[in-house]
């Protein structure tokens, strides 16, 4: 089974990243008003449940992929 | 001899690299150090304190010490630590306690976004820790940074949490990084563990431009040796 996990940082928290790469675009000429930097994760599962999927998921969110005090998860099982 | 020496174990992760001058600051402080591999599942008998030095453990995937807090040192570290054990993190160090939820809040890439390398001045908040007893209150330090990720970041509860509690024990005088509340170096609530992105052992020998850090690292071969008095 197939997952994504989204992470990316939460609303009002600095992301320089994003600034320069906002920035960058810029100077490229691109009209771009913000930018933020998250990171994708690509899984493969051995699940064949898509609930119990969804629940280890989380668990590696909260265990590793995100921190919980400046970064918000998104998670996507494929059908 | 151990009550005198009091022995001070540095953990090594894959990707430490300021392990060896922690060890050899330590020393020249008075302490035994005691360089400890990640792998280890115990602390050397006794260990008066424990320093996780600077670097780049596991390669600072992910996010900085987010892959380290999960080596099987850390257990016994955390259990060390519950009991009371003092527990420095310098840098990579610092990273590691606060995702090993050892201390609060995290840090983050530089506002700057560029590697920040050289002597920051820095003001003692708090003297009356295991870690800057040798200082006084207000006092000016001068220490090295060098470090791409150390903006220390705690949302405003967090953050006034912290002041409240007085654990905020240093601060830069020029906020280098875009920390909150210029922070430096943070104590947990408990006042046992503390980390700060500034490198103490490199400021040791006035060679190397300041002996500041003798302070903070010779104040944690005091508290180890009293610890370890207390042990016999």
């Amino acid at each position: 089974m197939k997952a994504t996990v989204l992470v990316r940082p939460k609303p009002g928290i600095l992301d320089p990243q994003g600034e320069a790469v906002e920035s960058s675009l810029r100077h490229l000429g691109f009209a771009v008003e913000t930018a933020r930097v998250g990171r994708l994760v690509e899984l493969e599962l051995e699940a064949e449940d898509p609930e119990r999927a969804r629940d280890e998921l989380e668990r590696m969110c909260e265990q590793l992929l995100a921190n919980p005090l400046i970064e918000s998860y998104e998670i996507t099982v494929a059908p | 001899m151990t009550e005198r020496r009091p022995k001070i174990a540095i953990v090594v992760f894959p990707g430490s690299n300021d392990d060896r001058d922690a060890a050899l600051a330590f020393e020249a402080l008075g302490a035994e150090p005691a360089l400890v591999w990640h792998g280890e599942l115990e602390l050397p008998r006794d260990v008066a304190a424990v320093a996780l030095p600077g670097g780049f453990s596991y390669g600072d995937y992910l996010r900085c010490g987010a892959i380290a807090r999960f080596a099987p040192v850390m257990a016994a570290i955390t259990r060390f630590a519950a009991d009371g054990g003092l527990v420095l993190g310098i840098c990579n160090g610092f990273q590691i306690l606060c995702e090993a939820g050892l201390l609060p809040g995290t840090l983050r890439p530089n506002a700057s976004l560029t590697f920040a390398c050289r002597d920051v001045p820095l003001v003692v908040e708090r003297a009356d820790t295991p870690f800057t007893s040798r200082c006084v209150a207000g006092q000016r330090l001068t220490i090295a940074i060098k470090h791409g990720e150390g903006c220390y970041f705690a949302d405003e509860p967090l953050l006034s949490e912290l002041e409240a509690n007085g654990q905020i024990a240093l601060r830069y005088e020029q906020n280098p990084n875009g920390s909150v509340a210029a922070v430096a170096g943070v104590l947990n609530a408990e006042g046992n563990v503390f980390g700060l992105m500034p490198h103490p052992e490199h400021a040791v020998d006035a060679l190397l431009g300041s002996t500041d850090g003798a302070l903070v690292l010779g104040s944690l071969v005091d508290a180890a040796r009293d610890r370890a008095l207390a042990l016999v």
